[in-house]
């Protein structure tokens, strides 16, 4: 559990974090998000004390981290940047392996969490742990970053903004890899990001951040439904707000289970059970069809969505 | 081991012309026709390629040592504020020529190694300094906090990353430092310094050209040696992530 209570920030004359309170749950996925500037990179790196704060206190799991050590409190808190700041002079395999290293892992035990970690984050341990950073791609040399932060099994995960400089089609992977990476390890996660549908995906609970302070934390249906202010309204966009309500649930949820999985004949198009409803609204759309199979991970047909369902108890 | 023939290649011909020298009294009596000293032997070739080799050496280690100290403080919180002064001082140094740096020391010294030794570390300083300020604050900021990030001490930082990744700039400052001390320690031997200066001298005032190539030749081939050895250094230290970038 981190803690932060009335922690302020000045830079000179002006103040970058605004007496703020904030509680992250342990296993929680908090996000801050806000334009750029609003205080949200400061505050993260206010954590693990690479800024010291001005004023106000920061818990973790009730102890105050200028009680500690300042390595050892960062080797317990997974980091990565935007940049990636991977060693170039390192491979990926020992980039990964640097915690490990300074926590002083025996060789094997090191080199078995490695290629784990290489594993988890699709990347081949044969291939590409040899590589220098150079020659992987801005998706890969990310990947690896991602890796290099889980190395040392933190209990903390501390992100800025990890897929901001990666085109849409790998940010979607990596952030379904998150979700995923997630759910197996549920480590206590504070992640920056300037994306609001990034935010709703990936958080369970979001902080809105302007002008230093925290405008809104909430769980993403909370801040869908009944944003704080005007600025939260605009952030999330009237327009399609619908549609984003229904990405916050799946398929799962919704559909009439039938009493028994049934064998389904091959080739017959539908929907997962892990699909969102935004999805299925989607292929509702396209296919124009009013009822569309949900199938399980075995292919078999588990359930039907009905099109009238979604659209009156979707959002 | 390919990147060692070369260097290899220039220090068989070194010793070898060392040696061979004295043997080629025809060949010089050609260049200096009516005298019989044609061979410079008030000291062999050897004792002064080995003394000139030791002038370079000592200046080299005391100005690498002296230079990437300061270069690190200069880059530390702790000395950040000298960092303006250090680096205009390294510039500023490199417009002073050696001869005039040897010149000051005599006075302060007196004449002999000492002063040419003096002379050679502050002169050979300054490309060191230069390149080691260069190379550390040519490291890419996200490196440095990702290192910091991940719980490394300052020292770690230091050693892990920072010098490692700087490593090649500086030594390349060092590649320049020697270069130039290679000639300049030549120089020495106009304020008693035994070098290979010392033939160039005595043919330059007893108007001998022999002489004068005798020692040119020797000095050409050290340099040459030296800079291909350290060539080889680069390619061999640098060929793991040659083509990366710090971007």
């Amino acid at each position: 559990m981190i803690e932060l209570k009335g922690v302020t920030r000045r830079f000179g004359d002006a103040v970058a974090v605004d007496d703020i309170d904030l509680t992250i749950e342990t296993g929680e996925v908090c996000v801050l998000v806000g334009s750029s500037g609003c205080g949200k990179s400061t505050t993260l790196r206010m954590i693990n004390r690479l800024l010291p704060r001005s004023s106000g206190d920061i818990l973790v799991d009730g102890e105050d981290i200028n009680k500690a050590d300042p390595e050892a409190l960062r080797l317990n808190m997974g980091y990565a940047i935007q940049s990636t700041g991977l060693f170039p002079h390192w491979t990926v395999a020992r980039n990964i392996g640097v915690v490990p290293n300074l926590l002083k892992w025996p060789a094997r035990k090191r080199d078995e969490r490695v290629n784990e970690l290489l594993t988890l984050l699709g990347l081949d341990p044969a291939t590409d742990a040899i590589k220098y950073p150079h020659q992987l791609s801005g998706g890969q040399a990310q990947r690896v970053g991602v890796a290099r932060a889980l190395a040392g099994d933190p209990n903390i995960l501390l992100m800025d903004e990890p897929f901001g400089a990666l085109d849409a089609i790998t940010r979607e992977n990596l952030q379904q890899e998150m979700l995923r990476i997630q759910r197996q390890l549920n480590k206590t996660t504070v992640f920056v990001t300037h994306d609001i549908d990034e935010a709703l995906k990936l958080a369970t609970r979001i902080a809105v951040m302007d002008q230093g302070k925290i405008i809104q934390h909430d769980t993403p249906e909370a801040i869908l439904r009944r944003p704080a202010s005007a600025f939260v309204e605009n952030l999330i966009g009237k327009g399609d707000r619908g549609l984003k309500l229904l990405a916050l649930r799946t398929v799962g949820d919704l559909m009439e289970r039938y009493p028994q999985p049934r064998k389904s004949e091959p080739c017959t198009d539908g929907l997962s059970e892990a699909d969102s409803l935004r999805f299925a609204l989607s292929v509702m759309v396209w296919q124009n069809s009013a009822e569309l199979p949900v199938f399980n991970g075995a292919r078999e047909e588990v359930g039907t969505v009905k099109r009238e369902q979604l659209l009156q108890g979707g959002a | 081991m390919r990147a060692w023939l070369a260097p290899v290649a220039w220090v068989v011909l070194l010793v070898a012309l060392a040696a061979l020298l004295p043997a080629m009294k025809p060949l010089f009596s050609w260049v200096q026709p009516g005298t019989n000293n044609v061979i410079y032997t008030r000291d062999s070739f050897y004792l002064l390629l080995q003394s000139h080799i030791w002038l370079v050496l000592m200046s080299a280690t005391i100005g690498t040592l002296v230079a990437v100290s300061a270069g690190i403080f200069v880059t530390r919180p702790a000395g950040r504020d000298f960092l303006p002064l250090v680096s205009q001082i390294a510039s500023i140094g490199q417009t002073v020529p050696p001869v005039a740096v040897l010149a000051l020391a005599v006075p302060v010294m007196g004449f002999g190694e000492k002063p040419t030794l003096f002379a050679l570390v502050l002169y050979g300083l300054l490309p060191i300094l230069r390149n080691t300020l260069a190379g550390l604050g040519g490291i890419n900021p996200a490196v440095l906090e990702s290192a910091r990030g991940m719980g490394m001490s300052s020292a770690q930082v230091l050693f892990k990353v920072e010098l490692p990744l700087a490593g090649r700039v500086i030594l390349a400052g060092i590649r320049t430092s020697v270069t130039i001390n290679i000639a300049t320690a030549a120089i020495g031997s106009t304020i008693g310094a035994r070098t290979l200066g010392d033939p160039v001298i005595a043919g330059l005032v007893n108007g001998n050209t022999a002489y004068v190539l005798q020692g040119a030749v020797l000095i050409g081939l050290l340099a040459l040696t030296t800079d291909s050895l350290f060539e080889a250094v680069e390619k061999v230290s640098g060929r793991a992530f040659l083509s990366s970038k710090q971007s």
